[in-house]
């Protein structure tokens, strides 16, 4: 697979698994063309469903089709996804045991010119104190064909943060990715580095290779299933490299920072760093300005791990 | 247009679900006795007369389903069912205990019956909507009902929900608003008054009738309209008494969740006959 945008991605699939399942629907509030999804209308038109600019309505329509049999992706900019309509994501779709897909689009700095009032930094956060919930981010076009089939045969909620842009690939066609199991990309000896997203675990695997050239053998890890947390994994490469860097497009104190935080805390404390948000507001800027204004890079990155082993 | 043929039937049925429910709460010592017994005389009629139910397979894949967006109002809901026979009438006795089938605010994942899951008020009628577009691109004949109250339609939701009813013409979706004009903290019209809720209902593009919530033959005709409509979701505003058929509480804005002993209840009981 070459570089796709992962709309693209995300609608051909559904589109594929339409055609198989006839529960199958696409419910979106006024961001079709946004979320990439007008295909699936073109093609399903009575199973494409537009609410207008009502996200809270578009989750209670949604619970409603789950409720009847039905297996709705709902799709809007994860800032609405989750901020907004938290309570009726967690009422009617998840308190009520229903099978509702909820995806956010534009996760983090992805949001770019749209700024601030766009810039979901919270919205894994917000999402993983859902009970049951699985909660998850590919990185690159093949994890997502894969992961968004996955989620539709799950029988439950799901909330997938998608970065609906090109992205270049990162797996090969044939790599097998579960929801829940963390994909290991570069095995390492002297620190772990914990990646989510199709922004950090590119950054992730280049600052592997940048502590590759100070000697130093870093093992890199896409944590792209955020809830339930591949504790197995985490516990894994804990004890083997004894070091711990996360990075998300997203605030380190309620994400995956924090996800392998409370877990290794319980289970084996082992020395971390969080690359990620910290405690900030999003702004507008260009996607490449913001991830070096919010450190999100190789760079910060290494420096973390670095700095971790100066600790020991 | 056909009259209520099982008129005094179904009046016998909303006395026992009044009772029952008075008595339930009574039994708990607290309660959202209010907005219960406004709503009897619909489930009466609705469970009675206007859906198409089996108690003995909830989950039969023809029946109407009511959303009762008001979850607050389950305890007349959980009388309604368990007279009806979807499960026993000693489950009512479980009422808000651990462990129950039967929560304040009404779980589909919990009792039988009960199809969505309510109680964060302004959300129900959304998911009506979504049953009802879900029974619709199926080609299939089953309505949906909704009750919202009087109260909760200060959520904003709600309108998000009417234009979408009206935009997917869910003619198959019939919505009823228990205005019986009190909410909490007052009166509708103090707290956040509801104004011309016809015109309101009316102007999104609903077929909106308005009758008299305790009037059994009222309430059919204007429903039997409502089933004949194409092409509109309905809207029935019942003109109710919050508390309605139990002295001690009828008309007090004070009864949305009030405490009252079974020898209150014993009393207002006897007095329904």
């Amino acid at each position: 697979m070459g570089n796709k945008e992962m709309r693209a991605v995300y609608c051909e699939t559904l589109i594929d698994l339409a055609k198989k399942d006839e529960r199958i629907m696409v419910v979106e509030a006024d961001l079709m063309k946004a979320s990439g999804t007008t295909g699936f209308q073109d093609i399903y038109p009575d199973r494409a469903i537009d609410v207008g600019v009502a996200e809270a309505n578009m989750v209670g329509v949604s619970s409603g089709l789950s409720a009847a049999g039905k297996i709705p992706f709902a799709a809007t900019f994860g800032c609405f996804a989750s901020r907004r309509v938290y309570d009726q994501f967690f009422i009617s779709a998840n308190y009520a045991q229903l099978n509702v897909k909820l995806v956010g689009t534009d996760p983090g700095i992805s949001a770019a010119f749209n700024g601030g009032t766009h810039m979901p930094f919270e919205d894994l956060g917000l999402m993983k104190l859902i009970p049951n919930l699985t909660v998850f981010e590919p990185s690159d076009p093949v994890s997502l064909e894969s992961l968004l089939r996955q989620s539709a045969e799950h029988q439950g909620c799901t909330y997938m943060r998608l970065h609906r842009k090109e992205i270049a690939p990162i797996y090969d066609a044939d790599e097998t990715f579960v929801l829940g199991k963390g994909n290991v990309l570069k095995d390492g000896d002297d620190v772990t580095i914990i990646s989510i997203g199709a922004i950090l675990v590119p950054e992730a695997i280049k600052a592997a290779e940048l502590l590759k050239d100070q000697g130093i053998s870093a093992a890199v890890i896409d944590m792209h299933t955020l809830k339930p947390l591949d504790e197995e994994l985490v516990l894994k490469y804990a004890k083997k490299t004894g070091a711990i860097v996360t990075a998300e497009n997203h605030q380190a104190s309620g994400g995956l920072g924090a996800s392998v935080a409370s877990f290794l805390a319980k289970a084996h404390p082992t020395k971390m760093a969080m690359v990620g948000i910290q405690d900030e507001f999003g702004q507008v800027g260009t996607q490449a300005w913001l991830q070096e204004y919010y450190k999100l890079t190789a760079e910060e990155i290494v420096k973390q791990a670095l700095s971790l082993r100066r600790k020991s | 247009m056909d009259t209520l043929k099982s008129l005094d039937r179904i009046a016998t049925f909303a006395k026992e679900i009044r009772k029952k429910t008075i008595y339930t709460i009574a039994k708990l010592g607290v309660g959202h006795i209010g907005g219960a017994l406004s709503i009897v005389e619909l489930l009466a009629l609705l469970y009675e007369e206007e859906m198409k139910i089996d108690p003995n397979n909830p989950l039969w894949e023809e029946r109407d389903m009511l959303v009762l967006s008001k979850g607050h109002a389950g305890p007349a809901l959980y009388a309604t069912l368990a007279l009806k026979g979807f499960f026993p009438l000693s489950e009512l006795d479980t009422l808000n205990q651990g462990g129950t089938n039967l929560p304040s605010h009404c779980d589909r994942t919990k009792t039988k019956g009960i199809d969505m899951s309510t109680g964060s008020l302004g959300q129900g009628l959304s998911a009506a909507c979504g049953l009802a577009l879900a029974h619709k691109v199926d080609k299939k004949e089953n309505r949906v009902f909704a009750i919202i109250g009087d109260g909760e339609s200060q959520e904003g939701q709600n309108w998000e929900a009417a234009m979408f009813a009206s935009q997917y013409q869910l003619d198959n979706l019939i919505a009823f608003t228990d205005y019986n004009k009190m909410q909490i903290d007052g009166t509708t019209d103090e707290v956040m008054s509801l104004g011309d809720i016809e015109g309101k209902w009316n102007t999104f593009g609903w077929y909106t009738q308005r009758v008299d919530g305790h009037d059994l033959e009222a309430m059919h005709q204007a429903i039997q309209r409502a089933k004949a409509q194409k092409g509109k979701p309905s809207m029935i505003i019942l003109d109710t008494i919050k508390g309605k058929g139990a002295a001690f509480c009828e008309g007090k804005v004070t009864n949305h969740n009030m405490a009252f002993d079974m020898a209150v209840a014993n009393e207002a009981i006897a007095q329904l006959g």
